[in-house]
């Protein structure tokens, strides 16, 4: 028998005498494009919860950028050589990626929103700001405080921006998890359909046998329940998708997209994604209906 | 054409049909007879593949049945016109799709089969019925449409079963010169029944061998009927 994936554009063109083999049964039909249009909504909302979460995860991963910043607070005189120790601390420092002393014009930037614009460092003591970028894996803040207070003393680290690492991790496991449910619709949107094409395939028998003695291969007769449930599948996912993407355009959007309930629904490109979900339910009907098929021809052989 | 050796069959209790050996040679007319329940419609499904003997070798245009796929066996069908015994229609096709099912299932274009199928309907006397669906037919209308069902890809071979069940016996007369029709176009004729009468009305138009199952087993019935 074959009725490998190929065979879904050819299934598409149509052969409308073998549709009309298996009669027409209202209910299971009506099921089926409804157990289809919930679970492509469904989809559709768990798509959108990963894309959002993911865009989260994205995003204050971003503004921890990874870095944090060493204060020298020491006496005027002593702060270049200080600024240099540290620098140099930081070098053999495993987890950081680089260092580097803000320059005056940076340090002046930072204050001027505070201090006005004219400020003439030198006259004040403020402290030199030493930016620390992290390697991917980060390094170990309490080792590395512990040698800054041994060999500059002046030095205080501040990794205040570290404190939403949970939180983006959080945000990733929100996404995984909405990729799982996704992933779990499209295995239940297959064994409801499985269901339903077993029904229609037992309800049937007496028509498989017909067909039989008239000389249909299995592949034929296969192909005229495919068909259907495939086409039923696809149609029923439109629906629900398109009322999914309905609902996802009516939320309320906020200017700040940065809040988790906010921010739940597609951005640009992705609103392509959930267009996928109707092809992806007739790919799951179709491959369902298959293997649903093979076995009942199987046992009524 | 339908050829059994020593075949033996059993639907799970004792043996039903036992070291059984027919030869249907091409361009034959045979009778298959015996009481209800002795095993015709059993062995009609050998013939056509829709059972696997038990024991011995049934060929089918010279080919072991015990070898093929499904697949195979679907394409043996093309070859055979079958009239099962309750005709086995999809009731909710007009009549006239009925007939051309085997032509849709093979692929074949119906569109293009249509004056064959115009022709068949207008032997079998059903052009005014060509709508109707199954359930509406008397009896002797479903019997006439199984047989033109059954003949409509041009088989080299016809079998049916109580062809004239069901019927009264003036369209019994009927049927029949429609299959002694077919005999006489070179098919070669199987037809089961239980009315012996049929069978000494048949003796008028065709040379028939008699098939008789008693104790399981088959013999050939001679001038005793
Ligand atoms: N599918 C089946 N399963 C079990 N027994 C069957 C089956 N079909 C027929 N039989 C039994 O086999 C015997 C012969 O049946 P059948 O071949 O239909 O006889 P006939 O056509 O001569 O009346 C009967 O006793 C019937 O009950
Ligand atoms: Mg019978």
């Amino acid at each position: 028998m074959n009725l490998g994936l190929g065979n879904l554009g050819a299934l598409a063109a149509g052969d409308t005498q073998a549709d009309r083999v298996v009669p027409r049964t209202g209910f299971t039909a009506q099921l089926t494009l409804f157990a289809a249009a919930t679970m492509a909504f469904l989809a559709v909302f768990t798509l959108a919860l990963s894309l959002a979460s993911g865009r989260l995860a994205a995003r204050w991963g971003d503004e921890l950028a990874r870095s944090s910043t060493i204060r020298i607070v020491a006496p005027q005189d002593q702060r270049a050589a200080q600024t240099e120790a540290a620098l140099r601390l930081l070098e053999t420092t495993r987890g950081v990626q680089s260092a580097r002393a803000l320059t005056d014009a940076e340090q002046q930037a930072l204050l001027a929103p505070w201090l006005g614009p004219d400020l003439a460092l030198d006259a004040l003591p403020v402290p030199r700001l030493i930016e620390v970028i992290e390697a991917p894996d980060g390094f170990d803040a309490t080792g590395l405080r512990l040698r800054l207070q041994a060999e500059v003393p002046g030095a205080v680290l501040d990794d205040h921006t570290r404190w939403r690492a949970p939180l983006v991790q959080a945000a990733h496991r929100l996404r995984a998890l909405g990729w799982l449910s996704t992933l779990l619709i499209a295995l239940t949107m297959g064994a409801m359909v499985t269901l339903a094409a077993h029904a229609a395939l037992a309800a049937n028998a007496q028509v498989i046998a017909v067909l039989r003695l008239v000389g249909a291969t299995d592949t034929y007769i296969a192909r005229a329940f495919v068909r259907r449930f495939t086409l039923r599948a696809l149609g029923g996912a439109a629906i629900g998708t398109a009322l999914g993407m309905a609902a996802m355009l009516a939320l309320p959007r906020a200017s700040d997209a940065g809040s988790v309930l906010t921010g739940i629904g597609f951005q640009g490109w992705h609103w392509a994604i959930p267009l996928l979900v109707p092809l992806l339910a007739a790919i799951v009907a179709f491959a369902a209906t298959g293997a649903a098929a093979r076995r009942t021809l199987r046992e009524l052989a | 054409m339908i050829e059994l050796e020593n075949v033996a069959y059993s639907y799970g209790g004792g043996e039903l049909l036992s070291d059984i050996s027919v030869k249907l040679a091409p361009g034959s007319f045979h009778f298959l007879t015996g009481p209800s329940g002795a095993g015709k419609t059993t062995l009609l499904k050998l013939c056509y593949g829709a059972l696997l003997p038990t024991a011995g070798v049934v060929r089918i245009f010279g080919a072991d049945v015990r070898a093929m796929q499904r697949d195979d066996v679907a394409h043996l069908r093309r070859r055979m016109g079958v009239v099962h015994q309750d005709c086995q229609f999809l009731n909710h096709l007009p009549v006239a799709e009925n007939i051309a099912l085997p032509l849709t299932a093979s692929g074949r274009d119906a569109k293009a089969a249509e004056a064959d199928l115009d022709d068949l309907m207008a032997w079998v006397g059903l052009t005014e019925r060509a709508q109707a669906l199954p359930p509406e037919l008397s009896g002797g209308e479903r019997q006439r449409a199984a047989l033109a069902r059954a003949v409509i890809m041009s088989p080299d071979v016809v079998l049916a079963d109580e062809p004239t069940g069901n019927v009264d016996w003036d369209m019994s007369q009927r049927l029949l010169r429609l299959l002694v029709e077919l005999n006489k176009m070179g098919k070669t004729v199987l037809i089961a029944t239980h009315d012996l009468s049929l069978i000494r009305a048949a003796k008028v138009h065709v040379q028939a061998r008699v098939l008789r199952i008693a104790n399981r087993r088959v013999q050939l019935a001679g001038a005793d009927l």
